[in-house]
Formats: structure tokens, sequence, C-alpha cells
């Protein structure tokens, strides 16, 4: 007996080890070949970057316009260097990040809040789920005027139109998220017994977070154009803030600095983009639904 | 559990008396299932086939309570029942070891008491060091040893399978049926195996349930005959299962 069942794990480990292997080989990596995965990754956006550059500064050169209004790069950089290097350029960013933080937080509770009530309550979902569909589509730079007859020329004011422009596509992604949940896996909790909060903690939410992600990631892209529009149209108090910056630079009618603002904006932008994709990857890796 | 091990043999485990279901109503009611009665004895290994629209699954969702019957009684005691499917539905985003604490963490069991019991549970499906891989990583094959473990970690005395080899290849199917065997045995455990494949039904079962289709009703009952362990390309099985099969294509034949 204990013959046969050694002979069976044996049979029952082969196996495995085989469906284990990887189909193809791997090569062996050497420092060459990982600084030539490294500068393949790397040259595209290096190209990209020159050719904006490049097409910039060809049209400066056609004297379009003049380059009091429209200077090459070879005038902003410099002055954008120079602009990151004083205390003002740092509280500018600071004041606009509290902002987007804080309205980004609230839009997250708000949108969480929203989501979880629609996916619960059925009835709720038929009278609201279209008009969430309907807010995400609007510009949200339409409710400033509004906004500022409510709140006055005030943070809230700004707030409240993150909160109108992040807040559906939150909570159109958590409730996507939810009503996408596999049905096996549902079924699969049913059996287990799980119930109550532990169907929420244990299945529910785990499951749901691929696409929560990705309604953040949209979110904040609503919340950042917000916030930006918001800037510019209430302006308290002369504060520092980059939208403020900007409309300062184009009062003084420099075009150097407004430049300047525009590309950290798009900087921002495009790093706070880096990090949700990280996020999704780094999620879908784990749920092992990545192709890499 | 100390209930179960309690019971002499030759208890009933499951007792299926006369049930009906029927979904929807009106006109465009359907009745899966119509006057079947199932008893499955402590211990023993049901093997049910039947074509499409037989109600099969249907029949294991009311024996583990997941619906109720239109009539009929379903009676499983104290009993605890669980379920696997054709897909293992691991959860994706735990490891394996997660995976099988689930039912444990339903049930509050301590910490360590779980993590024992997931190494104890995986050395019986044969995945000792598995614990921390992810479900992708693995095989079809292994995925299924999983979702077996984590049944197993309901501390459950019936186990109800639905087609759960039904997606692997031929020779992982042959080998799972090696180990179902085993830990059914081991652990004294009561199961129905529900299978479109007849030869499956005839490798595993202590007696196979044919059901007719729509509605579904139970046609014949067959005890198999042979020693265990079973080889499924053995003469005997194949003889066996050639019965079954004719039986079955003519019931399949009266829908044409």
């Amino acid at each position: 007996m204990p013959e046969t069942t050694e002979r069976e794990n044996r049979h029952v480990q082969g196996l495995d080890a085989l469906e284990l292997q990887p189909a193809r080989g791997k090569d062996d990596r050497n420092i060459a070949q990982v600084a030539g995965r490294i500068w393949s990754a790397t040259w595209p956006k290096l190209a990209a970057i020159a050719i904006v550059l490049l097409s910039w500064q060809a049209v400066v050169w056609s004297g379009w316009r003049s380059e009091f209004v429209f200077p090459g790069p070879d005038k902003v950089l410099p002055t954008l260097f120079n602009e990151v290097t004083t205390p003002e350029f740092w509280t500018a960013v600071q004041v606009t990040m509290q902002r987007a933080f804080a309205g980004f937080a609230l839009a997250l509770v708000v949108g969480v809040l929203i989501g979880l009530a629609v996916s619960r309550f059925r009835p709720l979902r038929s009278a609201i789920g279209s008009l969430i569909t309907g807010l995400q589509t609007m510009p949200s730079i339409v409710w400033f005027p509004f906004a500022m007859l409510l709140y006055g020329i005030t943070e809230s004011a700004i707030m409240f139109v993150i909160v109108l422009g992040a807040a559906p596509s939150i909570a159109g992604g958590l409730t996507s998220g939810i009503d996408y949940v596999n049905p096996s896996l549902l079924r699969a909790g049913q059996v287990m017994g799980l119930r109550g909060i532990q169907h929420y903690t244990l299945l529910i939410v785990p499951a749901a977070l691929p696409m929560f992600v990705s309604g953040l990631k949209q979110g904040w892209a609503f919340a950042w154009r917000s916030l930006m529009a918001g800037e510019l149209l209430v302006i308290i108090n002369q504060q520092n803030s980059i939208g403020w910056a900007l409309s300062q630079a184009r009062q003084l009618n420099d075009a150097e600095r407004l430049l300047s603002y525009i590309i950290i904006v798009l900087v921002i932008g495009i790093v706070i983009d880096v990090f949700f994709n990280w996020a999704d990857r780094a999620l879908r890796r784990r749920w092992g639904v990545s192709q890499d | 559990m100390t209930t179960a091990t309690e019971t002499p043999v030759g208890v009933e485990a499951v007792r299926v008396d006369d049930i009906s279901k029927v979904f929807g109503s009106g006109r465009g009611a359907v009745t899966a299932i119509d006057g079947m009665s199932v008893h499955v004895d402590r211990g023993d290994f049901l093997a049910v086939v039947g074509a499409s629209g037989c109600g099969k699954s249907t029949l294991l969702s009311l024996v583990a309570g997941l619906e109720e019957p239109t009539t009929g009684t379903v009676d499983v005691g104290d009993r605890k029942v669980a379920m696997m499917f054709q897909e293992a539905a691991l959860f994706p985003w735990l490891t394996v070891g997660s995976n099988i604490e689930i039912p444990m963490r339903v049930n509050r069991v301590p910490k360590a008491e779980r993590r024992r019991r997931v190494e104890e549970l995986l050395e019986l499906v044969r995945l000792q060091g598995m614990a921390k891989k992810r479900p992708h990583e693995l095989s079809g094959g292994m995925r299924q040893r999983v979702a077996l473990a984590r049944a197993l970690a309901q501390d459950a005395d019936v186990l109800l399978m639905d087609e759960p080899f039904g997606a692997l290849d031929a020779m992982t199917r042959d080998i799972l049926h090696d180990e179902l065997e085993r830990i059914w045995r081991e652990r004294n455990l009561t199961i129905i195996f529900v299978t479109h494949n007849v030869r499956e039904a005839v490798r595993l079962g202590d007696r196979v349930v044919l059901l007719s289709s729509r509605p579904g009703r139970v046609i014949e009952e067959f005890t198999v005959e042979g020693e265990r362990p079973r080889r499924i390309d053995s003469a005997g099985i194949a003889e066996q299962a050639a019965g079954i099969t004719d039986r079955l294509r003519e019931e399949v034949s009266r829908h044409a």
C-alpha cells in the first residue's frame, strides 16, 4: 500500500510539475541586455519630447507670432527652471495640490456613498443611475457660476465643482465593479456561507477593486480639470496657486511664465496618471489578468 | 462534524423526497424537476447522469439549500454541505492558502488553527508548499484540487460536485478521479457527483442515477459492480457504461 501511495504521489506531482513549467524558455539577462531594455523603453519618450520641442521651435522660427507672445523653448525652459527654484512656485503648487487632494478625497467619500447606495437599492438605481451618467458628460465648468452664487468666491465653490465633476465617475466605477463581479465567485461565496459584512469585505470589495480604480482614475482627471478651471475663475484674495500664477502671467503678458506653468500642469497630470497606471497594473498582476 | 462521525454507516445522509421545482409562473413556467426522489447513505458515492435539461444542477442547489423545492422535501439533517463547480471559482486576489481559509473565516476559526489546517488540507490534495501561489499560476487540475481543499475546509460531511472535472484534459481527470476516491475514503465523505460523462459516473459511483430531461425525473438506478480502485479504461466499466449510455440515448431520442 505505501508503495502505491508513493507511486500515485509521484504521478500527481510529475503532472503538476509539467503543467507549471513555462512553455517558452527565458534567456539569462546580462547587464547589456538590461540596459538595452531600459533604453528601448525610454527612447520613444525622449523622441516624443524632442518632436514636441522641435515643432514648437519650428513654429517660432516660422515667425507666425512675435516671440513676445509666443516664445520658443529656448526662452521658456530657462524661465521654467528659474521658476521652479523660487519658494513662490512651491507654495503655488502646494496650494493647488492641497485643493486637488482635498477635493478628490471629498469626491471619493461622496462617490463611494452614492455608488454603494445605487448598487444596493434597485429603485434608486433606476431613479438616479442615468442621472449619474448624465452628470459625467457635463463639462464641470458650467457649474462655476452657480457655485460662486452659492458659496461666493471661496474654496467651497471650487470644492463643490470638483465633487460634482469627480464623484459621478467614482460612483460609476464602484457600481459597475459591483455589478460585474464574476457570478461564479458569487455562487462560491454563497456556498461557503459568506454573509453580511463578510460578503462585502471578503468578496464584493476586492472583486470590484479593479473597476473601482479605473473609476478613481477617471474621477481624478475630472477633478484636476475642474480644479484648473476653478482656479482661473475663482481667485480667492490673490492667493498664490497654479491657476492664479497662470492668470497673473497673462495679465502681465508674460508668455514665458504662462507657458512654464502650462508645462507644470501637464507634468503634474502625467505624474498622477503614472501613479494610477501603476496601481492598475499592480492590481491586474495580482488578479492574474495582465499579459505580462 | 462530530455528530456525523458518530453516525453509523448505512444511515441516510441526504434524503430527497418527491420534489419538484418550477421556475417562473403562468404560461412561461418551466418545470425543471418533477417527482424526483434520491436517497444517499452516509459515506456513499452517488453519481448522477443525464442529458441537458435534466435538472442536475437544480438538484444540487436544492440539496445545498441555495433554493427551496416547489413541492416535496430535502433533508440533510444537521449535516454541513459543501459544493464544487466546473470552474474552481477561487478568489483571484487571494493566495491559494487564503482561499482555503475563507470557509474557516466564515466559521470564526482562530488564525493559527486556520494556518495549520491549510497546511494539512494542501497535503491532502498533494499541493504542499503551494499556499503562497496565486490561482492564476496553477493549472486547471491544481485549481480544482484547491477548490476541493476549500470545500473540505467547510468541515462538510456531504460534498456536492457539479461536473467538477468537465473542463479538464483526460489525463488530469483520471488522476483526479483517483485523488477524489482516496479523499472520499479518508474523510468518510458522502458525495453526490453530477456529470454528463457516463464512464466517469461508473468509474466513481457506488450507484449511478440516470435522470430524464425536461422535466427531470429518476429513470433508473444502477449499482456499479467492481472492486475499487477502478480504472476508467477497464472492460467492466466500459461494459456497464455502455448499458447506461443506451438508456440515456433512448431518453434523449424521446425529445426528437
